[in-house]
């Protein structure tokens, strides 16, 4: 632990995290306990510090050994409060989804800490985790791979009460999965269908049926609206805002569209190439982007609005992003931007209120990881 | 070696055609696909035509026919299963569907040609880009092998790719997505065709990617006074491109309108409805406008018009009859240049 908080000192020192309640628990029991107990809303519920995911890079057949590392997640701290969304957006490859399966605990951290309600999940194992992993659940991106083909829905959806008996007795099973349905606006004698029998839609509202099934307190959502159509997507997202309301779920919301994140979201993360290069609340980051990676993603959203495409101000980068095996020294934007100066290459930038905000009462005093960081008008995605 | 001559020069400013009519023009359109569960009436009577020099926007949803539409016109189809019952396809005055195998596949790639969606399942994984890009030229203008590589180069310089001599002999999974993309682009202008038509050109790609895609279609297509069909269901890159637009539901053409009145003044509930389904800043925190229900299934599509399950102002007379694409005119009956409403109720849509 000390090792790894020297190593990353920079993340470490971050303010927008608050300080995190250690639980001490020796049982599974005790664990259990805690995990059960209620989080009141505006509280944090999810803490998550100086997360690291460095997939191994190998070379030879017989003798592999290790050649470098994908860092898909350098680092990454923030906090979830009960009853918020936290919306996390960046582009593909810059390691949001990695995020999400950490969070999950589908993949091990190679170091960091996720706290939830004061227990670092990962270090958790057995009954203790199955019991944290009963309250975070996930909503996938693909409807059309994520359900199973050969299960009815009834058992796509009770299937989290197999592992998890503890929450509907088996007799009741199929009385709660058709609450379920109901729940989420699908007729609850559609029990017996198969996916393919459901349009797009039709089968998220399923994935999301079975995220809610063993009542969790958060719900990680990895691009939920992103493969569906238009006029079906408004729908989607309205069901999740209502379940959010009548649930009292705390959501972490990724995804690429600017304009869906801002409307969901109560706070907005950007990530970059493994790293968070901006957060803060949705007015903070759509109307005083600080960060210019922030200022240039979010003008090179196409606005659906002809008469804007003559007089704003569209910041186009160049270059793709850079492998994540191999990322550039000091910022890792320096290779795009065009603010780059000697100092952005040997130093990285924390992820703190810029110095020169410190202390204002404004919107634009929220933790930005950029050295020159200042505001700059863009319009942006509405 | 004339040839080479002819591709070299500056291609000389195109009138809009040689006859005084639109680039193309499509007319009365219908596709449909015989399966074993029945027939799918996937385009049934769409009408639109492009300029030179001008970009028409295609949007709909999964489904709608604007893809179908665009392989109709590319002479793409599978047939069977899709067969086309009636309808043209006028390409300068000359109807493409009654030529032969042999004048289609003149006017394919050279005179029309295509920019697919998934630029990875598009090329070909087990061929350099370079061998991809010059077959154009080794084909339809019997180049060398050397010839054609060197031209391969030139469009990739052309398209922007950094290094594109060396990356020549690359092959398509060692570039990123921008850069097949950019690829696909560079295939298809190729030949300096008068007409591209784009399916969802960079729906795979990131936003920043996107604008950089976008810039170049556009860029390109002024040099080159091309049209552009533009296939797409994202409403913010039609508003930043498109000169005009056709909104297509269930195989039609819903309404058709210059880009800058659609978004202010929609003539259809169809139209008006996905525009408010956009998150909008002032509406943050209640509900979005949703358009109820789900697309029709094209074997089973609604009597009368075929959007009247799922809209908001539908009377009996939209179960029966289906709507023409009615002139949509201003209140005091002058027409508004461009503009077509398919809704028995275009006039409560715009200026109720």
């Amino acid at each position: 632990m000390a090792e790894l908080d020297k190593k990353d000192e920079a993340v470490d020192a971050t303010p927008n995290v608050t300080d995190i309640v250690k639980v001490d628990a020796s049982t599974t029991t005790e664990v259990e306990a805690i995990l059960d107990a209620p989080v009141d809303r505006g509280e944090p519920i999810l803490q998550v510090r100086n997360l690291v995911k460095h997939f191994p890079l190998t070379s030879g057949i017989l003798f592999r050994r290790q050649v470098g590392a994908v860092k898909a997640v350098d680092g990454v701290s923030f906090d979830l409060y009960q009853g918020e969304t936290l919306g996390i957006v960046g582009e593909s490859g810059c390691g949001k989804s990695t995020v999400a399966r950490l969070l999950m605990t589908l993949e091990r951290a190679t170091a960091g800490e996720v706290f939830y309600k004061g227990q670092d999940i990962t270090k958790l194992s057995g009954r203790a985790l199955k019991a944290v992993r009963r309250n975070i659940q996930m909503v996938f991106q693909d409807p059309y791979t994520s359900l199973n083909p050969r299960m009815t829905v009834g058992d796509i959806i009770g299937e989290p009460f197999e592992i998890h008996p503890e929450v509907a007795p088996k007799g009741d099973r199929r009385r709660k999965v058709q609450e379920l349905l109901d729940v989420v606006g699908l007729n609850p004698e559609y029990i017996n269908r198969y996916p393919h029998q459901f349009s797009g839609g039709q089968r998220q509202r399923i994935g999301i049926a079975r995220g809610l099934a063993l009542n969790p307190e958060i719900i990680i959502c990895d691009e939920p609206v992103s493969a569906l159509d238009v006029s079906v997507q408004a729908q989607v997202i309205n069901l999740m805002e209502k379940l959010q309301n009548e649930f009292n779920l705390s959501y972490v919301f990724i995804a690429h569209d600017l304009s869906i994140v801002r409307h969901i979201s109560d706070r907005v993360g950007v990530m970059y190439l493994g790293k968070m290069a901006e957060i803060g609340t949705d007015e903070q980051i759509y109307e005083h982007p600080t960060h210019p990676y922030t200022q240039a993603l979010l003008s090179a959203v196409p606005v659906p609005d002809p008469d804007a495409r003559e007089h704003r101000e569209r910041i186009i980068l160049t270059g793709d992003v850079p492998s994540p095996a191999n990322p550039p020294s000091g910022c890792r934007f320096r290779t795009r931007c065009w603010k780059a100066e000697d100092r952005c290459s040997t130093e990285v930038p924390l992820l703190a209120i810029p110095e020169r905000f410190q202390g204002l009462d404004s919107p634009v005093a929220h933790e930005s990881a950029c050295h020159f960081a200042e505001e700059k008008d863009v319009v942006g995605a509405a | 070696m004339t040839i080479i001559e002819e591709s070299a020069t500056v291609p000389a400013p195109r009138s809009g055609d040689d006859k005084g009519g639109p680039l193309l023009e499509v007319r009365d359109l219908h596709v449909e696909f015989h399966t074993r569960d029945g027939v799918a009436k996937a385009v049934n009577g769409v009408n639109y035509s492009v300029n030179a020099g001008e970009t028409l926007a295609v949007l709909g949803e999964s489904g709608s026919g604007k893809s179908v539409t665009a392989q109709a016109i590319m002479g793409i189809l599978d047939m069977p299963p899709g067969k086309i019952p009636q309808g043209e396809i006028l390409f300068r005055g000359q109807d493409m569907l009654k030529m032969s195998a042999e004048e289609r596949r003149a006017i394919r790639g050279r005179k029309i040609a295509m920019i697919f969606q998934d630029a990875l399942s598009a090329l070909n994984p087990v061929l350099s880009v370079g061998y991809q890009l010059g077959e154009m030229f080794r084909v339809h203008q019997g180049l060398s092998k050397k010839d054609a590589k060197a031209k391969a180069i030139e469009l990739m310089d052309r398209v922007k790719i950094p290094a594109a001599a060396a990356r020549v002999t690359d092959y398509p999974h060692q570039f990123s997505g921008g850069m097949r993309q950019r690829i696909m682009i560079a295939m298809a202008l190729a030949l300096e065709p008068d007409l591209i038509i784009a399916d969802e050109p960079t729906t795979a790609l990131d936003v920043t990617v996107q604008a950089q895609v976008m810039d170049l279609l556009a860029e390109l297509q002024s040099e080159f006074n091309m049209g552009l069909i533009l296939i797409t269901h994202d409403l913010g890159v039609v508003a930043d491109v498109a000169d005009k637009i056709a909104v297509m539901y269930a195989g039609r053409i819903v309404e058709q309108a210059p880009v800058h009145e659609i978004y202010k003044r929609p003539a259809h509930p169809y139209t008006k409805g996905l525009l408010e389904s956009i998150p909008r800043l002032d509406h943050k925190g209640q509900e979005l406008f949703a358009i109820k229900g789900l697309p029709p299934n094209l074997m089973k599509i609604p009597s009368g018009c075929a959007f009247n399950p799922r809209c908001t102002m539908a009377q009996d007379v939209c179960r029966t009859d289906v709507p023409v694409l009615h002139q949509v005119t201003e209140q005091d009956g002058t027409d508004l240049v461009g503009r077509g409403s398919a809704c028995h109720f275009w006039k409560e849509t715009i200026h109720g």
